[in-house]
């Protein structure tokens, strides 16, 4: 195994912009720990090992003549599978899209080809990002390098076991009520959610539009601050895209301090019902902020309660909308019934075939809320509390610079412990959803080991609206404490991966 | 307690266009019925006069220089569908028969 694999995304930069270690090598290392690994992991649901190599032939050969390269060039990267690409099949981890190869590039791809990133693959997830555990996964869940047994968080497990197993340095995931996060916080890695509209959805097959996000996954702050830095952006293909750039996040991230900052601590989401090994890392590190001059503050967020009601509303509402364009007229499955069935039978069998259980759970359950007669007491509700979630949230900005919590309830989960009960499933995502309801960015940074079970757990910083570099400045500097007082990074305590046959 | 009763589930499948088995619509059933109690509570949440949010950072007439671009070709537009013809998407019957 090379070492370049367990370098932070940073470190490989600098080596390849001084010519110490070439794109190709670097990104023939992770091929290589692909081969390996990913027959256990299942983080990648298609390789691009050609076309990966063939970007970073071209670095190295424009490198060597002295070309002026992008800042990331030749550094890869995986994809998550909800972003469409023109090489490489797009299925979103649903059969209803499998072996479907899109038209065009999502912008955060093109982004990604204009910046020279070799693209190693296409992630897994929970079918259409409908899920905590990968489980829901078309084709079979993602492993937690940490523990085979646990899951990698959902829905973007392929990313997040991608870069804590070291087959990738970054990737890209989405999150509409904790994609990146969640999976960031059990896997020992870190997970971005910009602020709504930072960066471009072009591509992004939707599941909620009012909610999704694309963002870095990584191991390291700084490293998901220059992969931002990148995707970001305005973009005249997604009408939601925010006109005004927010700054440079990996700048942010170099000048970390807490110096004079108020940190406010989420009464709702702290105690009770927080597994105790992941609320006594969440005390250390809230004693490590105070003791590098950050201001301590508690702040109510009442509203808080009613933010899960409401996303499992305003989800399914508009998951519903957004599925209903798989109807086997312009891509993907088409299942014919026998005899002589009209288009409508046709579209019924497909879905059928085509859509897991979770799908179908919430597109039913959507379908529902949005019927003549419940509109207004469930989805119009709904986004009444999405309101008083904002107001809670500019409250308690008026008293912090950043909210703090844990990322979530518990570390990775067993397999098949939640899967039976989607209640339970959907309460991992207590302390991620309120960001997205309201549009504000969160990041999930490592955060310390739990004692019962010695797994990762996970700490969210969030900042108001368009602040992302907040997150960044606050989270690079507890970063950099927490590795002072562990004495290596966070992800150096994962056990070596073992390798099934 | 939830209205969820198969038969709902059966009329929602059908408007969602979805084809559920017996057995499938005894169990959504029973599992959206237990989603549908709790995510009830958002009424209880509410009191007084409350806007509503659809966006979290709203935007309004957002357009793009009226230029025309390049778009897909026919072929690349046609090429992920299970058939076509001519040019066109081909389906089955729009209509029944009666």
């Amino acid at each position: 195994m090379s070492e370049l694999i367990k370098k932070n995304a940073s470190e490989l930069v600098s080596l390849m912009a001084s010519g110490e270690v070439s794109s190709v090598e670097v990104t023939q290392a992770h091929l290589d720990r692909i081969a390996a690994v990913n027959g256990t992991l299942n983080s990648y649901l298609h390789v691009t090992a050609d076309a990966a190599l063939k970007v970073a032939s071209d670095v190295d050969r424009r490198r060597a003549a002295g070309e002026s390269l992008p800042k990331l060039a030749g550094l890869p990267i995986a994809v998550k599978d909800n972003l469409t690409t023109t090489d490489a099949p797009t299925t979103a981890g649903s059969k209803i899209l499998e072996g479907w190869v899109p038209q065009y590039d999502a912008t955060v791809v093109t982004k990604l080809r204009n910046e020279l990133m070799p693209i190693l693959g296409k992630t897994n997830l929970d079918e259409f990002a409908m899920g905590s555990s990968t489980e829901f996964s078309a084709y079979g869940p993602s492993r937690n390098p940490w523990d085979t047994d646990r899951i990698p968080g959902g829905s973007g497990g392929g990313s997040s076991s991608a870069v804590a197993g070291f087959t990738a340095p970054l990737a890209i995931g989405s999150d509409t009520g904790g994609s990146i996060r969640f999976p960031g916080a059990v896997t020992g890695t870190v997970g971005t959610k910009p602020t709504y509209g930072a960066v471009s959805r072009y591509g992004l097959i939707a599941l909620a539009s009012s909610l999704d996000q694309i963002g870095p996954v990584s191991r390291n702050v700084l490293d998901a601050a220059l992969l931002q830095d990148v995707i970001a952006g305005h973009d005249p293909h997604d009408s939601t895209s925010l006109p005004e750039s927010l700054g440079s996040m990996a700048e942010a991230a170099a000048n970390r301090s807490v110096a004079g900052m108020r940190i406010g601590v989420i009464k709702q989401l702290t105690g009770a019902g927080f597994q105790p090994g992941v609320q006594a890392r969440f005390d250390d590190s809230l004693a490590l902020l105070a003791k590098n001059g950050a201001e301590i503050v508690e702040v109510d967020c009442p509203s808080f309660e009613y933010a899960i009601a409401a996303y499992y509303l305003i989800l399914p509402a508009e998951a519903s909308s957004n599925l209903a364009k798989f109807d086997s007229v312009r891509f993907g499955l088409r299942v014919t019934p026998e005899g002589n069935p009209t288009i409508e039978r046709v579209m019924a069998a497909t879905r059928e075939a085509g859509f897991g259980p979770e799908v179908k759970r919430r597109i039913i359950l959507g379908t529902y809320a949005l019927s003549s007669g419940y509109y207004d007491a469930y989805y119009g509700s709904a986004q009444k509390v999405r309101t008083l979630i904002q107001r809670d949230l500019a409250a308690a900005f008026a008293k912090a610079d950043v909210l703090v919590s844990p990322t979530a309830p518990t570390t990775a989960f067993k397999f098949g412990e939640k899967i039976d009960d989607p209640l339970a499933m959907y309460l991992n995502d207590i302390a991620t959803i309120p960001a997205n309801l309201a549009g504000i960015p969160g990041m999930s940074i490592p955060n310390g080991l739990a004692d019962e079970d010695g797994l990762p757990s996970g700490l969210q910083i969030l900042a108001p609206a368009r602040e992302d570099a907040r997150l960044y400045k606050v989270g690079a500097a507890l970063e950099a404490w927490h590795e002072e007082v562990w004495g290596k990074r966070m992800i150096d305590f994962a056990p070596e991966l073992k390798v099934g046959a | 307690m939830s209205e969820l009763t198969p038969d709902l589930v059966r009329h929602l499948a059908s408007l969602a266009r979805i084809q559920v088995t017996d057995d499938e619509a005894e169990r959504l059933a029973a599992q959206l019925a237990v989603i549908v109690d709790s995510v009830a509570t958002v009424n209880k949440a509410v009191e007084g006069d409350v806007p509503a949010t659809s966006h979290p950072i709203p935007m309004a007439n957002v357009f793009r220089e009226d230029i025309v671009e390049p778009s897909l070709t026919q072929e690349q537009a046609l090429s992920g569908a299970a058939d076509s013809d001519q040019g066109r998407f081909r389906v089955a019957a729009i209509l029944d028969e009666e």
